[in-house]
């Protein structure tokens, strides 16, 4: 009986998922961040949220697009009203862009630090606090010490927790639910249009816990994430010739 | 009288006068003034004008606001030394703060008084003698010739310190009687007010203390009315104390001196608790407080913490004081803790636990984050942003006041504007077609970005009444690799204008 085997196996593993901490989703809450594909391959199929997720930038144009992803899955987190932490050791997030990506700007509480410790003494304070919606942090290094400590923080409080870290270099192991990077592609030009269009991310999921890696194109339009099939190769051609 | 469980009680008063103030201080600091007559002098409308003598030279006939070269003539040998301006209220303040042992309330009295507020002090010296005597022996023993009356009104213990001749305290209810006989000076009246008594043949008070009060304001003032109403009691006469008294401050002695971070947790616990019941009975929070850690080796050290809205939740300043304990160096021990409270707000105490869950910046607990890190990294370093109506990005945005305040505009979207944006902007190398075209290629910290698309020019303005300057046009633009950047041209094509890189868009 291979269908009964299936439903078995299923069972086992929505039972391993449970004691591992992962609660049976409830009603509504797939498919909230808007994610589209992307959420199917975490476990449970919904986007973790109460967790903490890793995004690793190379240099500033990807800590831009990466601030950008942030700014969109903000937009339906704060969408209860809540505030937001954002820690960072020198502050050069312009607040009126996130207007854009439908976040409240002046319910973003900025913190403006000296050093990675400090920075994460605050985030773990500050994970800790379930009156927050969400909490960011800009790190130059993040060990596996660290983002069990800050994963341990969530837990009680599920709180969304995101680390940004600059050294791309220098990856070992995570404790955090995700560890995604976010690179800035070319944008789409609606029929040809000159000038800028949306912003368009190549989005890769380098590390899921009891899920999927996988590498997909999003585009942030006007309120929600799009996700782009294929980049139209002929689109390509007719942009850069 | 009994209202609402306490007495009311009856205020004493001490007034305190030193009749050679500034020439017995200089006679402690120079020794070799002692034994003979000397003056002080200062120049006043074109004449030497003596403002203060000796009892040598007193009792040589010199007074103060005599002519320095007629007290010469008086007296051979006479010292003249020059007046050090100001030096009778710096001396009076230290006096004073010395009285604070005697009672809480002291204020200065210029030029040559000082008035204690003595109510309820008394009994610990076993009553108004003893304590009155302790006080004028303290006084003379230090070289200061001091005398001090008690009685129901300042005015009357004025009065009594300068011109009593039969007691100096003045028995509850007999400050009317003990003035009658006094000179009309003791009223602190006027020079010119007292001149027309004088003229009169009013000598002594009693002689027009029973006059109609209409006839004495026609003739003399208000100013004689207030006088004789504060000397009465009749008016209130409110002293103005040296050190403002701190309404919420808690002690803490200790027996045996305090030396470790966990006595001195102990302590703070043990302080707030009796400080936060205060606050939560009266319906105050606390925002500021202070403690003060007095060593064995006579220094004393300090923590303060701060909060963003009044709080009176012990478990909470005990949090923000824990991450002060470290930096509390108690050396060989703390002796005396003190709590004090200098700005508290009301609360509204009833709706505390029905609003606690509030999400957003009304939450109780992301304001008591706010106050945990704000302890630990400073106040300086936690910001948020309002929209502020200007277009020069710099300028548009302000940081808010407090975590209450809400945008009084709402925030533009109607240009784009980069995710991240340089606190500077960065010089970059650029090729550009003229007049004002976008880059075609640029070259920014030794990289080559070849332009494909891009938008603009967005031109801003300077705002000439800020600062000068040229103006700048904007371009958002796409490399090849789809990286978006906010470059800007500060000032017109045709005077070799400088390119620059100001943002990077998501």
């Amino acid at each position: 009986m291979p269908e009964n085997k299936k439903n078995i196996i299923s069972k086992l593993q929505q039972d391993i998922l449970q004691w591992e901490g992962y609660k049976p989703p409830t009603a509504g809450t797939r498919g909230v961040v808007g994610l589209g594909p992307i959420e199917a391959v975490f476990p449970n199929g919904a986007f973790p949220v109460g967790a903490v997720h890793e995004l690793v930038c190379g240099n500033s144009e990807e800590v831009a697009a990466a601030e950008g992803f942030i700014g969109g899955l903000l937009s339906v987190l704060m969408r209860g009203g809540g505030a937001c932490l954002w820690v960072a050791l020198s502050q050069t997030l312009f607040a009126p862009a996130l207007k854009a990506f439908g976040v409240e700007p002046d319910r973003v509480i900025f913190l403006n630090l000296l050093r990675d410790k400090d920075v994460l003494w605050v985030m773990e304070e500050a994970l800790k606090c379930p009156g927050l919606a969400a909490v960011i942090g800009e790190v130059s290094t993040l060990d596996f010490k660290q983002s069990r400590r800050l994963q341990l923080a969530v837990e009680q409080s599920h709180v969304t927790g995101f680390i940004l870290r600059n050294d791309s270099k220098k990856l070992g192991s995570t404790a955090c639910a995700a560890r995604w990077q976010v690179r800035p592609l070319p944008s789409g030009s609606a029929e040809g249009l000159p000038g800028l269009g949306i912003p368009r991310w190549q989005v890769d999921l380098l590390k899921v816990r009891n899920g999927q890696p996988g590498s997909w194109v999003l585009e942030w339009d006007e309120s929600k994430f799009v996700a782009v099939e294929e980049i139209d190769v002929a689109e390509r051609i007719h942009n850069y010739g | 009288m009994w209202l609402k469980g306490y007495i009311i009680m009856a205020k004493r008063y001490m007034a305190i006068w030193f009749r050679h103030l500034v020439t017995d201080w200089l006679m402690l600091r120079r020794p070799e003034l002692r034994d003979i007559p000397f003056v002080c002098v200062a120049p006043e409308r074109n004449r030497i004008v003596i403002t203060a003598a000796n009892y040598l030279a007193e009792a040589g006939g010199i007074f103060a606001g005599m002519a320095a070269a007629d007290a010469k003539a008086l007296c051979i040998g006479l010292q003249v030394l020059d007046a050090i301006p100001g030096k009778e209220a710096k001396l009076l303040r230290q006096l004073g703060l010395w009285c604070i042992r005697y009672t809480p309330v002291v204020s200065v009295d210029l030029p040559d008084g000082l008035l204690l507020d003595i109510s309820g002090c008394d009994h610990l010296w076993g009553g108004e003698r003893g304590y009155l005597k302790e006080l004028v022996l303290k006084l003379r023993a230090s070289g200061y010739d001091a005398r001090a009356a008690i009685a129901d009104t300042a005015g009357a213990a004025w009065a009594v310190a300068r011109f009593g001749k039969v007691s100096p305290i003045v028995a509850a209810g007999g400050h009317a009687e003990a003035l009658l006989s006094l000179p009309p000076a003791a009223l602190r009246l006027e020079a010119t007010v007292m001149e027309r008594l004088q003229k009169l043949g009013l000598r002594t008070v009693g002689s027009f203390i029973t006059m109609p009060r209409r006839e004495l304001r026609r003739r003399f003032g208000e100013g004689l009315l207030l006088r004789m109403g504060q000397a009465l009691g009749l008016e209130d006469e409110v002293l103005v104390p040296l050190v403002p008294p701190m309404p919420f401050v808690e002690r803490l002695p200790c027996l045996e001196p305090v030396c470790t971070a966990t006595g001195i947790e102990i302590a703070i616990k043990n302080l707030l608790e009796r400080l936060c019941l205060r606050l939560q009975n009266e319906g105050k929070g606390l925002r500021k407080a202070m403690l003060k850690c007095y060593r064995v080796d006579g220094k004393m050290v300090e923590a303060a913490i701060s909060t963003n809205r009044g709080s009176h939740s012990v478990s909470h300043l005990c949090k923000l004081f824990e991450l002060q304990v470290v930096k509390i160096e108690p050396a060989l021990g703390i002796e005396l803790f003190l709590l004090e409270a200098p700005k508290v707000e009301d609360v509204d105490v009833v709706q505390e636990m029905l609003w606690a869950g509030k999400p957003g910046l009304a939450d109780t607990a992301l304001a008591e984050l706010l106050d945990r890190i704000a302890t630990k990294v400073g106040t300086e370093r936690i910001r948020r942003y309002l929209p502020a109506e200007h277009y020069w990005p710099e300028r548009s945005i302000r940081p808010a006041i407090s975590l209450q305040e809400v945008p009084s505009t709402s925030w533009r979207t109607n240009r784009p504007r980069p995710v991240r944006l340089l606190p500077r902007p960065e010089i970059i190398e650029v090729m550009a077609l003229l007049p004002d075209y976008p880059p075609k290629v640029f070259t920014y910290r030794g990289k080559r970005h070849i332009v494909a698309k891009a938008d603009g020019p967005e031109r801003i303005e300077r705002e000439w009444w800020h600062d000068k300057g040229m103006h700048r046009d904007y371009y958002a633009v796409e490399d090849t690799e789809g990286q978006r950047y906010w470059v800007f041209r500060s000032g017109h094509f045709d005077d070799a204008p400088e390119w620059f890189l100001h943002g990077f868009f998501a």
